[in-house]
């Protein structure tokens, strides 16, 4: 029987009580007195050298306070890239420097080089349009390979739109390149890993607040990471001492990684309120998200396939070009690298893997982590490829793949692009997917489909992905520039209730439900009597944001050491209550128990007593029930699933409908089945999304075409089938202490090659040659890829 | 947006009169115009809004049977109201945008706008309806003039659109994704004197009437008819959405469809 309480129920979302009933509160419903508005003028050219800025008339309007230009923060520091990647020739990246404001040049549309203060939104942008800038503009870069010839840069210090290229592994070079030479078939496939606006339902909002009593800062913002956010700003932007600056993001509307990093909005707001002496707020317009939220994906990619006359696989070898926009977003020079490079072994024995990755400066919005950041695009290159071959061998693409999984006693595996995956069974997966997809149907469905004029289609996928990010060793060799650990306190109060801190950032992942259900377990007490608080960096430990499927796993693991310490000191406390030893003292269902005896007391009288100490032996108990702890962990942790879909195309318009959508994941253990549903489900349909119908597109000039809902398509409930999810054959993670895995973004990861596969499929049983498809597969691509 | 100012008259003679200042311009249900001024494209100084003008709003039948609809009709109202008497009609109003949209915007503002994706002039040029303005009436082959140009005159509210009503007819609406404007619509209809068949979203003329498969249709009114015509992708519509041989291939598929389902 399923459980009801505590670990492994599927206790409602706590949460959702305020989300749907309009109590949250995001932080454009923060309102303070006095509070004034920021408008930023944004450049309408891709790429030009500022000439001049007249100010003077803006700053004469009704309502305005204060009118900054990247002038003002001239002498203020970058916001940097976290992550240091090396060439292949041993150089470091290019790390041209991102101002709050910019200064001498635009280099984006969007681009933003003042902002006024005003006391309303209104007179700011009445003002805004009163500023007066000469701007040369000069050829837009949009295309990477384009840049990558060009002789002019969109940084021009660094004399190259080149910021790395990378490989990996380099000491696998030679030996791939010889593999792929001498192989008995080789599969080529060029395909682009289509770039996405994240379309947070809330857009970006930063209040900025200066006391200048006492000469503090807060900044309300919309962030999944607020301690991140902190850090940067005072290391490396302002310089606002840590203990000075209090990062606030309350309930924050959706991220899928737009909101893990640090703005140029941000500093504004503060440096603004200081000079002020009054909170300035900015809320981002819609068309503020689509031209300056960081994208995603955004990879141009060749990949090839080796294999052996029995279709063992033996190398693949894949060049790619990655888009980082105009300026290094935080995240932007690990997603193409070691977010995705050490992933291109996928779920196979394949013993060979070479993975080279140009990063290209453009003149667009910087790309950057987005739901599955990496992984993603490593999946659709091997997974699209791995069918393309099956097709080229006539083989089964089922079987093609269980012939190279890795095989469940061959774990720890350490994949070919340098991973040691813990546990796992692909083939245990596929099984439980071939039976809830009921994939020995599909024949009879084609025919059906046949029948009504549509050509029918079936898609799988294998994936694997690394989460839980990350083991701060490892991500230090690698050149990380923080460590990835995670913080909790548990407070323990003295009626009995609990208050638990964490790092991790709850945007409607559910941890307000589901991290009480964990600490309820190791208690054995009521859920409802525990509160998770997140988001502030005044009340929280530390912490490094919620982002890579990392908070249960990571996070999580941070709450059970601390709630392990909470039972240690408990137990002192109650062995002394008890007048006995804590060796002999026993928790069971929220009694402390002295073993062997009838002699307890329940954990509320325990927690009264820690605040009430009165006889305590001091020198052995300190009064009090509260503990931290911070958890690093040994690795990543390593989801994989097998999907499946069916679709049906239109060969009169090119239409596409995704018919049956089966995901079976193995997440290790599962702490809410019914919130990991949820997480599957809503990453089915950004992946489902991606593959059919979102496209960012720049135009040569470098205007977003897509900037709007007009022409920006976002997957709408009547794009999407009814999913079949499944999670019931996980292997737990080896190596934290929940056995989790993660399962944020395991949706938008497995989902697109599966959607692109059961197309191909479609119209090849339409007779038609059509090979390979980019995304979006919207009615026009497919219906020009069937008229060959 | 831009500050306005804003009246509500309560009829068309006081419509009028408030549209004759400078920069002054009719609201009907805001579904286009507001998104306008928010994005500051345009700072009209005074709106005159039309939704609480009563002879605008409506329904009903002239004595030649055809069905008269008021300037200020929602596209929910025509959903539910024109049903009975003209399913097709009522049809294409369903599918316009979403209940909210439906619930402000207006048959006279879509005409008036005269978007080249739209739906509703697709549904006038196809029924040969009449656009009645509080100076004249205006038969829909002379009204549409070009994607957002038409017939009227600064100043001139539509205040009611007279649709003869015919004996079989159907839209097809092939969306564009992002938008769910047309990416082509079709609508056909078949009177006792011959077919109409109004294409919209593919050219860049705004909607036109598809007179080679009127002939076709109306000699032999079957998708059969239709075989081996097409529209030439000259003059259509590229974009992010279709090229120009999309629309085209569009068009004909649409038509074949629309007649299949007559
Ligand atoms: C999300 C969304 C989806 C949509 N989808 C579709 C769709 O699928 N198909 C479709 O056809 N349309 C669609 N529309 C447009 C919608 O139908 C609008 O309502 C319509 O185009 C304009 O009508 P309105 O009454 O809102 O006019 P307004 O926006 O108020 O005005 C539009 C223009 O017409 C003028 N005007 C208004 N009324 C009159 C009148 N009686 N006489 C003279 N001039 C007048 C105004 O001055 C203005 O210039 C959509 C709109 C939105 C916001």
């Amino acid at each position: 029987m399923p459980k009801d309480t505590g670990i492994g129920a599927s206790t409602k979302r706590r949460e959702d009580v305020r989300f749907l009933t309009g109590r949250g509160k995001y932080t454009d419903d923060i309102q303070t007195y006095g509070e004034c508005a920021a408008v930023f003028a944004r450049s309408t050219v891709a790429n030009g050298v500022i000439k001049s800025i007249d100010t003077s008339a803006a700053a004469a309007m009704p309502g305005v306070l204060a009118v900054f230009t990247g002038e003002d923060f001239a002498d203020v520091g970058g916001n940097p890239a976290g992550w240091l990647i090396n060439s292949r020739n041993g150089e470091p990246m290019k790390e041209p420097k991102r101002p709050v404001l910019a200064h001498g040049k635009v280099r984006h549309v969007g681009d933003a080089y003042a902002a006024v203060i005003a006391e309303t939104v209104q007179q700011a942008r009445d003002a805004v349009e009163a500023i007066t800038v000469d701007i040369e503009e000069l050829p837009a870069l949009i295309n990477m390979k384009d840049a990558l010839a060009a002789d002019h840069y969109v940084h021009d210090e660094i004399g190259t739109n080149q910021c790395f290229d990378w490989g990996w592994i380099e000491d696998n070079r030679a030996a791939t390149d010889e593999a792929i030479r001498n192989a008995h078939h080789v599969t080529t496939l060029e395909l682009v890993n289509n770039r996405l606006v994240p379309n947070a339902m809330e857009p970006r909002c930063s209040i900025g607040h200066y006391n200048p009593g006492t000469d503090e800062y807060m900044l309300h913002t919309t962030s999944q990471n607020p301690h991140l956010t902190r850090l940067l700003i005072s290391a490396f932007v302002m310089g606002i001492p840590e203990n000075k600056l209090t990062v606030i993001a309350p309930d924050v509307g959706g991220g899928f990684g737009s909101k893990i990093y640090h703005y140029g909005e941000e500093a504004l707001v503060l440096a603004a309120a200081k000079k002020l002496g009054r909170s300035v707020k900015w809320t981002a317009e819609r068309t503020e998200s689509f031209l300056t939220d960081a994208h995603g994906r955004d990879h141009v990619t060749k990949i090839e396939l080796a294999l052996d006359a029995d279709g063992k696989f033996l190398a693949f070898r894949t060049e790619t070009l990655a888009n980082v926009g105009a300026y290094l977003s935080n995240f932007s020079t690990a997603t193409p690298t070691f977010l995705h490079g050490t992933l291109m072994a996928g779920n196979y024995t394949v013993p060979l893997v070479y993975v080279n990755v140009k990063a290209v400066f453009t003149n667009t919005a910087p790309v950057d982590a987005y739901r599955g950041a990496g992984r993603p695009e490593a999946t659709y290159s091997i997974e699209r490829v791995i069918d393309k071959a099956a097709r080229e061998l006539g083989m089964d693409p089922i079987a093609l793949r269980r012939k190279n999984f890795v095989k469940p006693d061959q774990y720890p595996f350490t994949s070919a692009a340098g991973l040691e995956y813990d546990s796992g069974n692909y083939d245990a997966l596929m099984d439980q997917m071939e039976k809830i997809a009921d994939v020995a149907g599909f024949a009879e469905r084609r025919k059906a489909s046949e029948a009504k004029g549509l050509l029918r289609g079936f898609g799988v996928n294998a994936y694997i992905e690394a989460c839980g990010i990350a083991p701060s060793n490892l991500v230090g060799v690698l050149g990380s520039r923080v460590g990835l650990y995670d913080a909790a306190t548990v407070r323990v109060n003295a009626t009995g209730n609990l208050s638990v801190m964490v790092g991790a950032h709850s945007h409607g992942q559910g941890h307000e439900t589901v991290f009480p259900q964990v600490v309820a377990e190791m208690l054995g007490i009521d859920p409802q009597s525990i509160d998770i608080v997140h988001g502030d960096t005044s009340k929280i430990p530390f912490g490094m944001g919620t982002y890579g499927s990392r908070s249960l796993a990571v996070c999580g693991s941070a709450v059970v050491r601390a709630t392990e310490k909470i039972i240690a000191k408990a137990k002192k406390i109650a062995a002394h209550m008890l007048e006995a030893a804590d060796t002999d003292i026993e928790l069971k269902d929220g009694v402390f128990s002295v073993a062997g005896t009838d002699k307890s007391v329940s954990f509320g009288e325990v927690a009264l007593k820690a605040y009430i100490p009165h006889n305590f032996p001091l020198e052995d108990l300190e009064p009090g029930l509260e503990e931290t702890a911070f958890y690093d962990p040994a690795n990543f942790t390593y989801p994989s699933g097998a999907y499946c879909c069916e679709v049906e195309v239109d060969p009169e318009t090119g239409k596409v409908r995704v018919d049956r959508m089966t995901a079976v994941d193995d997440f290790g253990n599962v702490i809410n089945p019914m919130v990991v549903t949820g997480q599957v489900h809503g990453g089915l349909g950004q992946g489902i999304g991606q593959a059919l119908v979102e496209s960012t597109t720049y135009d040569e000039n470098g205007q977003l075409l897509s900037a709007s809902y007009m022409d920006y398509t976002m997957p709408r409930a009547d794009d999407l089938p009814f999913y079949t999810v499944d999670h019931s054959k996980g292997n737990p993670c080896t190596h934290n202490p929940l056995g989790v895995k993660g399962c944020g973004e395991a949706g938008a990861i497995g989902s697109p090659p599966t959607v692109v596969n059961a197309v191909i499929d479609a119209l090849q049983s339409g007779g038609m040659n059509v090979t390979h498809i980019d995304m979006p597969m919207t009615p026009h691509r497919v219906w020009s890829a069937m008229q060959g | 947006m831009y500050a306005f100012e804003i009246e509500r008259p309560a009829t068309i003679a006081d419509a009028v009169a408030a549209l004759q200042g400078d920069d002054a311009q009719a609201l009907g249900g805001g579904q286009t115009l507001i998104p306008t001024l928010k994005a500051r494209l345009a700072m009209p100084a005074k709106l005159v809004s039309l939704s609480g003008i009563g002879e605008m709003q409506g329904v009903c039948h002239s004595d030649d049977g055809a069905l008269c609809i008021g300037g200020a009709t929602t596209h929910a109202t025509v959903a539910t109201e024109a049903a009975a008497h003209y399913p097709a009609l009522a049809a294409l109003a369903a599918h316009i945008g979403d209940p909210a949209v439906r619930n402000r915007g207006t048959i006279g503002g879509s005409l008036a706008n005269n978007d080249p994706s739209a739906c509703y002039p697709a549904a006038a040029l196809g029924s040969g309806a009449v656009i009645i303005t509080n100076t004249r009436s205006i038969p829909a082959d002379d009204y549409f003039q070009g994607m957002f140009t038409t017939a009227l005159e600064d100043g001139e509210v539509i205040t009611e659109v007279r649709l003869p009503v015919p004996e079989t007819a159907n839209y097809q609406k092939f969306v564009q994704p992002a938008s769910r404007f047309a990416l082509v619509g079709v609508f056909v209809a078949k009177f006792p004197d011959g077919v109409r068949v109004a294409v919209t979203g593919a050219s860049e003329n705004g909607v036109f009437r598809w007179t080679e498969a009127e002939a076709a249709l109306s000699a032999d009114f079957s998708a059969g008819a239709l075989a081996g015509l097409g529209v030439s992708p000259d003059g259509m519509i590229a974009d992010l959405h279709g090229s120009s041989a999309y629309r085209a291939h569009l068009v004909a598929v649409m038509t074949k469809r629309a007649v299949n389902a007559c």
